[in-house]
């Protein structure tokens, strides 16, 4: 019972900021979700009017359409990058001082602006920034490209520049975990190189790409401000849908939506907390 | 030591590339923010020079940028101490597996999860309903806490995973009470991994956007201020300004890591007088 006591009352602080910004934020969008507005107020009500028109509409299911490609490509590139990235610092790099000193140059970022990051491709991507003009110069294309900025390409560029570090550390982290006999075992039963990385070092990397993947997912499906900044505004996800009417003030539309959008999110994480134990990884 | 795999020079070369692509966009506006007062947003340079820079120290035209620094730095301050003493007193809970301890910990991965602008507009929703003033020092401070908090827990999780508890028991025997255990034993071993959750607590809430969008009230935090730029400065202006907070970022990273550096090195030096007799 004392354990008991001493326990509750040292996660206590930890307890009181999730429920009173977390938990009650949530139950009062939950609430505010089925309330009516008016052009310039929200009053208190129960009715289904902002589910019913957010389900009836046709940009509602676009814009779900959108979020979730974004997430299904953003996700692919990340990990394609961030598993030989990860690789090469847990299993070719040998000094230990080296390979902290890498790591942390892939985790720096993470410490600094996301804003920031998103306007340094400006220069990169313009009519005439860099990649234009490089391009011209050696001859591949006659004409600036169009969709290099404020397009799909610009929007997941930013969304893989932002968040494959977010898919480098815990696979780093679980593939240092792994004990270096069992790869000397596979080798000395004859397997390749490719055999040992696909037969013995994938599987054991698995609740890395795992919690990589939940990263990756939930931040770019409850993201609004990269593709609205590297789209020009010009493409939406459910975020920017959100983002939109709160600007509107529409807080009850908004509501709705994002309850919506939180399920889905929910649901997609718990298909994925299937594969792994997040605490036990760590 | 045996000869480097072909797959060695390969990895190696997209490794490169990978730290090429995370830092040289941002390289990149570091020099243009050196634009001549002529230059444009993107190459070529206009000539060389530290006008825009001034040109950040001047009158502003649109914002308070100072201002917005000065409050930035303030809320990251706040954020980092409450992270540190909120995420070490639930690491320390954790450990005990007290009653609830599995939806609390449920209830820390959703708020990690959870996307940023329903913790930003449902904060913002009941300080209105209930006619709380919406401030980035109240509102912006929670909102932002549902950020930090989930990581430096995490990291407590990571650190206590592999604490040696022989030490507890060790000071235990010799009669120290739970509280001296906590203060001379624990803290003094785990003090490294506090000053890395100490800089993911201000890093992550000096660069917070998204959740303290709808959460900061009237006086913006450096973000927003800078965000509010990008649709109404066409100016390398804001290039110098990017460039001066990631600076800024950066040196306080170097400052974080090289405390954890140098404690390291103490602690080899004056680490253990074990057997060394009184």
């Amino acid at each position: 019972m004392t354990r008991n006591l001493i326990g509750w009352l040292q996660a206590l602080p930890l307890a009181f900021v999730l429920a009173g910004f977390l938990v009650a934020p949530v139950a009062m969008i939950g609430m505010v979700s089925f309330w009516g507005s008016t052009e310039f107020s929200i009053y208190p009500a129960f009715q289904f009017e902002n589910y019913r028109y957010l389900f009836s509409s046709a940009v509602t299911w676009k814009v779900f359409f959108a979020t979730f490609k974004y997430a299904a490509i953003t996700w692919a590139l990340t990990l394609s990058i961030g598993f030989p990235v990860a690789f090469f610092l847990a299993f070719h790099v040998r000094s230990q001082t080296l390979q902290v000193a890498l790591f942390l140059v892939c985790t720096i970022p993470f410490w600094t602006s996301n804003i920031i990051r998103m306007i340094s491709w400006i220069p990169f991507l313009g009519r005439n920034g860099i990649a234009n003009k490089t391009l011209i110069d050696w001859g591949v294309i006659d004409q600036p490209l169009e969709w290099l900025l404020y397009s799909d390409f610009s929007v997941i560029l930013a969304f893989v520049h932002l968040y494959t570090l977010f898919m480098v550390v815990p696979i780093f982290n679980t593939m240092m975990r792994i004990d270096r006999s069992l790869l000397e075992a596979a080798r000395d039963a004859g397997a390749s190189g490719y055999q040992t990385l696909v037969h013995v070092i994938l599987p054991l990397t698995k609740p890395g790409i795992m919690i990589g993947t939940i990263f990756v997912v939930t931040l770019v499906m409850g993201d609004f401000i990269t593709v609205r900044f590297m789209s020009g505004s010009q493409r939406a996800n459910v975020g920017r849908l959100i983002s939109n009417d709160i600007a509107l003030l529409q807080y009850p539309s908004a509501a709705a939506t994002a309850v919506v959008l939180l399920v889905t999110v929910l649901m997609v994480i718990g298909i994925l907390l299937r594969f792994v134990n997040i605490r036990k990884e760590l | 030591m045996e000869p480097r795999p072909r797959s060695f020079y390969f990895l190696a070369a997209f490794f490169a590339l990978f730290v090429l692509f995370l830092y040289g966009p941002t390289l990149t506006i570091a020099v243009l923010s050196f634009q001549g007062p002529r230059g444009g947003l993107t190459f070529p340079m206009n000539g060389v020079s530290t006008y825009w820079f001034a040109d950040l120290f001047r009158e502003q035209a649109v914002g308070d940028i100072w201002g917005a620094f000065r409050r930035s730095f303030a809320l990251g301050l706040m954020v980092m101490v409450t992270t540190v003493v909120v995420s070490v007193m639930a690491g320390l809970a954790f450990r005990k597996r007290f009653a609830g301890s599995g939806v609390l910990f449920y209830l820390a991965i959703t708020s990690l999860v959870i996307p940023s602008i329903l913790i930003s507009l449902g904060v913002g929703l009941i300080f209105n309903q209930l006619g709380f003033k919406i401030h980035w020092a109240t509102s912006g401070f929670g909102a932002q806490l549902t950020w930090t908090l989930p990581f430096g827990l995490l990291i407590m999780f990571a650190v206590f995973n592999r604490f040696d508890k022989s030490f507890e028991e060790a000071a235990r025997d010799l009669g120290a009470t739970p509280w001296q255990t906590i203060v001379h034993v624990v803290l003094p071993i785990i003090a490294p991994s506090l000053i890395g959750v100490a800089l993911f607590g201000f890093t992550l809430s000096y660069d917070e956007f998204a959740r303290t969008l709808l959460t900061a009230g009237s006086y913006n935090t450096l973000p927003l201020e800078i965000f509010g730029m990008t649709t109404n400065v066409t100016t390398p202006v804001i290039y110098a300004l990017g460039t001066l907070t990631t600076v800024f970022s950066f040196l306080v990273i170097a400052g974080f890591l090289g405390t954890v550096w140098i404690l390291g090195k103490r602690r080899t030096r004056f680490g253990s007088d074990a057997g060394k007799g009184v």
